[in-house]
């Protein structure tokens, strides 16, 4: 296998493990407008990036996190509509951040690998860099994994349980604000809420507990980067529509199987 | 007698330029069931949420006895159809029982629901593992907002029959809501009716033959008579002793005693 592919696999599999349980509350929560407004600011982090000069992939988490905040406080005082409101602050940051990469196009930023992803270039820093936030984040999940789950069940029973529930959803978008820093190089920005949303979609028929829906999520996704990964190699597809279309192919087969509660 | 377990003292709740509640006074007491009625929009559901902490008040004062074990039972539980999620794993979502997790179960009914998904219960049984759970905390206060939504008549007359069982064995206070105006237990010591502010409040009067209770339930109870005198003496009809009168317009014209404000409110005369 050439370096490059495994590398690439590498990257995606450490991706696609803590895609999996986020992606399940991505999915319990009605999450996945919420992912895609992450992910498309992240565009932007990237620009500010290049204009500031500091570490992309570090541009990127930060520019995600600053925008989670931004969402949890306006969040917390709303006078208009969760979607509306992630559906203003999602298009104008592409818009804003397909501006300023073509104003300052001198850079000669490739916008393709950002749109769309760049698995096939990863180097051994980012590998190290996507495996230790993805270990982390897979930490704290199961750190905070039933507070998690009490909430995303009822917010104020597990208020009144003495859950700081503010505190864990807050928590819980930062967490997949760092996930999409790292699922961008993946994948790209976007691509992004179908690595978090099918696989866990697809888990749902095959699972009867909150914990084997995550652990399946991971492992469709990590079979799906498998499978993309090597069509893309096969066919010289782009990598990671094909690892997309891995997914989604995956999810069409659970489909086949009768739905259980 | 014992320190109250909440006294709630002039409670207001102000949104967005809207007075939801004004000048509540509210006090729960151990062992004993506080029932809470009122029409539509008086405000309950934030009284109640004011109770819980769960809303900031704006006017007035709410105090709670130290380490004040709250069991609560929401008006509702929307669960996504994606969470795989079985009655005994929501039941230990709230954390580590502090009660007996098979006799919760039984005393609730629910035994055999163990493993059946949270999606599946009927409004009846999700009511009842609702409860399990609240009293899994074991509970110094118990808030039930709206306990039989949902629930058939037979299951509603059980279901109160089961909270005062509660109230009697682990004599922990009980705050009921309802929005019932002519439903409510005998078992309620006392009756608060809110509309805003609290219109009124006292010991219900004990009504087990009234025409108008038989007029609301009618068929059922001719279809079963045992279990109409089960309902019967588990329900008294409460009569709106009002404290002061509404001219035409629902304005007060005579104030009176236990009523503190202005009373300004469209009545459901």
């Amino acid at each position: 296998m050439p370096d490059f592919l495994l590398n690439a696999l590498l990257a995606g599999i450490a991706v696609a493990l803590v895609a999996g349980p986020l992606g399940a509350f991505a999915v319990w929560r009605r999450m996945a407008y919420f992912g895609d407004t992450l992910a498309h600011s992240a565009l932007l982090g990237i620009t500010f990036g290049l204009l500031l000069g500091i570490n992309l992939n570090l541009a990127v988490a930060i520019g995600c996190l600053l925008l989670a905040l931004i969402l949890v406080a306006m969040q917390n005082n709303r006078f208009l509509a969760t979607d509306t409101l992630l559906g203003i602050l999602s298009h104008s940051t592409l818009a804003l951040g397909l501006v300023c990469v073509s104003l300052f196009s001198n850079t000669r930023i490739d916008l393709l690998a950002y749109l769309f992803g760049d698995i096939l270039s990863v180097n051994k820093l980012d590998i190290i860099t996507i495996w230790l936030i993805s270990a982390a984040v897979i930490g704290a999940l199961i750190w905070l994994w039933r507070p998690l789950l009490a909430i995303t069940v009822h917010e104020e029973l597990a208020q009144v349980e003495g859950i700081p529930v503010n505190k864990v959803r807050t928590a819980l978008m930062l967490l997949m604000a760092l996930v999409i820093a790292i699922a961008m190089k993946v994948v790209g920005v976007l691509l992004i809420t179908a690595l978090l949303i099918i696989p866990a979609a697809g888990s749902r028929r095959l699972t009867h507990t909150p914990e084997t829906m995550a652990i399946v999520a991971s492992l469709l996704g990590a079979s799906a980067v498998t499978i993309g990964l090597y069509a893309s190699y096969l066919w010289d597809s782009p990598a990671g529509p094909s690892i997309v279309l891995a997914a989604a192919a995956l999810f069409t087969l659970t489909l086949t199987k009768k739905q259980v509660l | 007698m014992t320190q109250p377990l909440i006294r709630a003292k002039g409670v207001g709740v102000i949104r967005n330029g809207r007075q939801l509640l004004k000048n509540a006074d509210l006090t729960l007491d151990q062992g004993k069931i506080v029932t809470l009625i009122g029409p539509n929009g008086a405000g309950k559901t934030t009284l109640v949420r004011s109770v819980l902490g769960l809303i900031k008040t704006d006017e007035g004062t709410i105090e709670r006895a130290s380490e004040l074990r709250i069991g609560y039972m929401p008006q509702k539980l929307h669960l996504d159809a994606s969470l795989p999620l079985n009655v005994e794993r929501f039941l230990l979502l709230g954390g580590k029982p502090r009660a007996d997790l098979a006799e919760i179960q039984q005393l609730t009914g629910i035994q055999k629901l163990r493993k059946t998904p949270m999606q599946l219960l009927s409004g009846g049984e999700t009511q009842r593992v609702l409860l399990a759970r609240a009293l899994l905390r074991d509970p110094q206060l118990l808030v039930l907002d709206e306990p039989v939504q949902g629930v058939d008549v037979s299951g509603q007359s059980a279901l109160y029959a089961l909270i005062n069982e509660i109230r009697k064995e682990r004599n922990c206070g009980v705050l009921l809501v309802s929005h019932d105006l002519h439903l409510v237990m005998a078992t309620t010591d006392t009756v608060v009716c809110l509309n805003q502010h609290v219109c009124c409040q006292g010991h219900p009067d004990k009504v087990t033959n009234d025409p108008a209770y038989l007029a609301l339930f009618g068929d059922a109870l001719l279809e079963n008579q045992g279990q109409a005198a089960r309902i019967k003496s588990q329900v008294a009809l409460y009569h709106h002793h009002h404290d002061h009168q509404h001219d035409a317009h629902g304005n007060v014209i005579k104030g009176g005693v236990g009523c503190s404000d202005s009373c300004e409110h469209d009545h459901h005369a």
